[in-house]
């Protein structure tokens, strides 16, 4: 999508602007610690916003409309005790809750995402591969600018938990990711700067030889 | 931008009847009703959660990176590791973890030039440079880096030679990008301290290149 118009860069700009920001990604790291659903889910459910909100609403706004979208589909908080203020019914307990005495040792560890695997990487560096044409409805993290693109390998990331299959909750299928370049030609046209590229992480279902 | 923090009325200070600003007052009262439902029903320890906050606002960012960067202009085996596996070399510094766990490390060159962005959400190294800037998770900025990275440096005020390659690297994975800017001319023997006063975010994005002595940050 284009015709957003130039950059804008806000001077001084504070961390957050207002407490509520804050408080709003605090609330979604803390949830997603508990460990009912990943960070995965947590992006595809920004994403499945509607294009018009997600378009005319602040970061921290579609933060906020995605986790009460997710709060209500584990039938954790319900509209009217939003509205309350106050929780009206139970709700499943987490098996461990974040703690405060604990985030700062969990957030330095991280939750890295890649894995142990036994199998081998199907592409090697500087091998040719074409970005599949191909278009879920569900979370994938394939650019829709380099689908059908060929591109070249230039390193092997490892093996990491898969987002198209981790965002919806079926495990983490690891698979190999590769840093993959595409020229600026490829992608966007014989006027693109030839001297140009742009480089994505690619999970190998995403690619197929070239 | 459309938020002020100097009008945020989550707290209630006897500002509650402002409507000027009555829909940020929304916001926020929406989202100290949803943490308050939560904390009820056991799912967070508001606690924690000042903890979060607490990190992102006062201890992680930009400084961090500029650590990094400017041990990388100092430090030849450094920089070689930095290269080779970003987040095993800057956890030597002891930063990494959430929105970082893996990093790699992108070097300027007199030919090359690299800038970062994510295409599909915010993606951005949290443990080096700290929570993103509102444009960087922007329609603008994510949709015309990939195709128009010379006028998006315009933007910024930045022009290239014409001859300077420009890579644009797409955080599509948990892998993240740290721009490595050059160092800049006129900084022989300049301790690390020094030299990081010279490292901007920006540089460190790629939509901007480090200070050059003598001027101020």
């Amino acid at each position: 999508m284009m015709g957003f118009g130039p950059v804008v860069a806000e001077m001084d700009e504070p961390v957050f602007h207002g407490g509520w920001e804050a408080r709003v990604l605090a609330n979604v790291i803390a949830t997603q610690a508990i460990g009912w659903w990943s960070g995965d889910a947590s992006r595809f459910a920004r994403e499945s916003l509607n294009p018009g909100y997600y378009l005319t609403h602040s970061y921290y706004e579609i933060w906020l409309a995605a986790l009460e979208n997710i709060l209500r589909a584990q039938n954790l908080v319900a509209d009217d005790e939003i509205t309350a203020g106050h929780a009206l019914r139970e709700a499943r307990k987490p098996e461990r809750v974040f703690e405060a005495a604990n985030v700062t040792s969990a957030l330095r560890r991280g939750w890295p995402s890649e894995r142990e695997t036994n199998t081998s990487a199907q592409f090697s560096v500087g091998q040719k591969v074409r970005a599949k044409n191909m278009h879920p409805t569900t979370h994938t993290r394939l650019p829709r600018y380099a689908r059908g693109r060929v591109g070249v390998v230039e390193a092997i990331r490892g093996c990491h938990v898969f987002p198209d299959a981790n965002a919806h909750g079926r495990g983490p299928d690891p698979q190999w990711v590769y840093n993959v370049r595409f020229t600026a030609r490829e992608l966007w046209g014989p006027d693109a700067d030839p001297r140009n590229s742009v480089t994505v992480d690619a999970f190998e279902p995403y690619l197929e030889p070239a | 931008m459309p938020h002020d923090h100097d009008h945020d009325h989550e707290h209630g200070h006897g500002h509650d009847h402002d409507h000027e600003f009555s829909e940020l007052s929304d916001v926020a009262l929406r989202v100290r009703a949803l943490e308050t439902v939560l904390a009820e029903k056991g799912l967070i320890d508001p606690a924690a959660l000042d903890v979060i906050v607490d990190t992102y606002e006062t201890r992680v960012g930009p400084r961090n990176g500029a650590r990094v960067v400017a041990r990388a202009w100092s430090d030849s085996a450094f920089k070689a590791r930095l290269l080779e596996d970003g987040a095993k070399a800057i956890a030597e510094l002891d930063y990494g973890g959430r929105g970082g766990e893996h990093i790699a490390v992108v070097e300027n060159t007199a030919d090359t030039h690299n800038m970062v962005v994510c295409t599909l959400c915010s993606c951005y190294p949290w443990p080096v440079l700290g929570l993103p800037p509102v444009w960087y998770k922007s329609a603008p900025y994510r949709s015309r880096a990939v195709i128009d990275p010379r006028g998006v440096l315009a933007d910024f005020g930045v022009t290239l030679p014409e001859e300077t390659q420009i890579r644009v690297w797409d955080s599509t994975s948990e892998m993240r990008y740290l721009v490595l800017p050059a160092r800049p001319e006129g900084t022989d023997g300049w301790s690390e301290e020094r030299l990081a006063e010279l490292v901007t975010r920006d540089s460190m994005i790629g939509v901007g290149l480090p200070l050059k002595p003598g001027a101020s940050a």
